[in-house]
């Protein structure tokens, strides 16, 4: 076995290791972890509400889209925001002010992958505990869902996409932190950017015309509004296999960023440790 | 009154070491002000009301939300956040041992001034709805306002200490406000809006249908005296069954420190 050959089998290993004790974590607290899913359940539940009662107000659609595609895109949404849950920035914060992050640095792998094998694991329980809510809001709200083999493949795909698009995403911010201690401002208008023209709030073509082609520039697009979409819409087969290699290039935009902005950052850095 | 005076005073001078941090809640406050609005005008390019409220009556909704919000960040979620935190490392002992109420002690140690700017942006965000109302708010309206704001603001608490008081049990409560921010959110539209299951559970088991849409009712003129009547029984009946729950609960803590 080649250096390289070993060098990927190890970090298979750490990602399948620390996934799998993360599993088990979620599962351990299966009351904490269920909690959590309801409150998440709120948003989309919200949106789906206010846009199906003016989809009904006006005979039933919204700029073409029926309330049963309205619906299936919220429930679908849940899926897709579980997947978006990353490491938050804010906690680089705290890993600074209790020295966490000087032991993270004595490790001989990248802090990054820590996060990604942890938040990866927590997908699994989060999936299993949604999975019964997802069926009693298809039972309410009769979600219009048909989608075609290629497009389940495609979604599988897209949100282990958004995953890692949005933890570089957020690492690469997070690295402000190193920088100032009032970064949280940067992140509100991010977060606030990532609301407006992700499709998060609501679908991009309910969107302005200029929002929607903003939203074409940015990565947001790519962590909500694609995956969803390519579930729950009827894009086309050269759409569905574009979208994923937009999906590509923002990975490698966020790994060099990622890069990048560590060991500028890192310069930054005088330790506090335990 | 004097130890809660204390306990106030203390919290302020804390807060005001970080007089930066006034700034920062000034900028985020604006900025979700500013995307709430955005969504309103999103909403509203679609159709001209919605479940029968206008875009302005809308606005008033939104500004108790803003306002209550405000509110729970500066003083209900900082305590009970402590409160479970201290449940599961052991330490709630200090705070039991000492010779005054439990719950009174428990609710007022912490206090994050700066989070009440929401209130500030709220109470503008409310006054701008209601200078954009067709009709006038009489004082009558006002005080109505200002007391069932006042009973919202005490079921929020009770909702929040009842759910924390699970902590004797559950111990490992770190969703508590990611649960609630979730649910709250529901506060940002009239609670006719949602369909009579949501209706009614954010109502009677969430109060965020008595803390957010009644008050905003009041100004809007859409309030029946029925309607207080319940949300002040309610609110009695609420803050009795979370004081002997918090009680039922402390029983059950046999504490973790030396």
């Amino acid at each position: 076995m080649s250096a390289q050959e070993s060098a990927l089998r190890s970090y298979w290993d750490f990602y399948l290791a620390g996934m799998r004790q993360r599993i088990q974590v979620g599962f351990q607290y299966r009351a904490a972890t269920y909690m959590y899913t309801v409150g998440m359940l709120a948003e989309p539940v919200i949106y789906l509400v206010v846009w199906r009662t003016i989809a009904n107000q006006h005979g039933g659609t919204i700029n073409g889209v029926g309330a049963g595609q309205i619906a299936a895109y919220y429930i679908v949404w849940t899926v897709v925001r579980t997947f978006n849950i990353v490491f938050t920035p804010f906690g680089w914060e705290w890993r600074i002010r209790e020295g966490t992050l000087s032991a993270q640095l004595l490790r001989p792998i990248h802090p990054v992958h820590y996060d990604m094998a942890d938040f990866a694991g927590q997908k699994f329980p989060w999936l299993v505990m949604y999975s019964p809510l997802a069926v009693g809001l298809a039972l309410v709200f009769h979600p219009s869902l048909h989608p075609r083999p290629l497009e389940i493949l495609v979604f599988i795909v897209a949100i282990w996409g958004a995953y890692v698009i949005r933890s570089l995403n957020h690492f690469v911010l997070g690295m402000l932190t190193l920088f100032t201690t009032r970064a949280t401002s940067v992140f509100q208008i991010w977060f606030l950017a990532e609301l407006l023209v992700s499709g998060r709030l609501v679908p991009l073509s309910f969107m302005p015309h200029w929002a929607q082609t903003l939203a074409a520039w940015l990565p947001f697009k790519w962590t909500f509004y694609f995956p969803i979409e390519s579930l729950v819409g009827s894009m086309s087969t050269q759409t569905l296999l574009t979208g994923l290699l937009w999906q590509c290039l923002w990975t490698a935009i966020g790994s060099v960023l990622v890069f990048v902005a560590f060991r500028l950052a890192i310069r930054h850095y005088s330790a506090v440790g335990n | 009154m004097k130890l809660v005076w204390t306990y106030l005073r203390l919290g302020v001078l804390n807060e005001m070491q970080y007089r930066a941090n006034f700034f920062v809640a000034i900028v985020q406050s604006l900025l979700s002000v500013a995307v709430s609005i955005a969504v309103l005008a999103l909403v509203y390019s679609h159709t001209d009301e919605l479940n029968g409220w206008t875009e302005s009556q809308l606005l008033v909704v939104l500004g108790v939300q803003i306002l209550l919000g405000g509110v729970i960040h500066a003083s209900v979620q900082p305590n009970i956040e402590r409160l479970t935190q201290e449940v599961q490392d052991g330490k709630l002992d200090f705070a039991l041992t000492k010779p005054v109420d439990s719950q009174l002690i428990i609710s007022m140690r912490e206090l994050q001034l700066w989070q009440l700017v929401d209130v500030l942006s709220g109470a503008i965000v409310i006054g701008v709805g209601v200078s954009r109302l067709q009709t006038s708010v009489g004082a009558g309206h006002a005080l109505a306002f200002l007391a069932l704001l006042l009973i919202g603001a005490s079921l929020l608490y009770c909702f929040w200490l009842f759910l924390a008081t699970g902590s004797f049990w559950v111990i490992n409560m770190w969703f508590l406000s990611d649960l609630f921010e979730g649910v709250y959110q529901v506060g940002r539209w009239p609670i006719g809006v949602y369909p009579g299951w949501l209706r009614y559970s954010m109502t009677y088991l969430v109060p965020i249908g008595f803390a957010v849409t009644v008050p905003a009712q009041a100004m809007t003129h859409r309030l029946h005296w029925e309607t207080v009547l319940v949300a002040v029984g309610f609110a009695a009946v609420a803050f009795l069954v979370t004081r002997r729950f918090l009680r039922f609960g402390l029983r059950r803590y046999s504490g973790a420190s030396a």
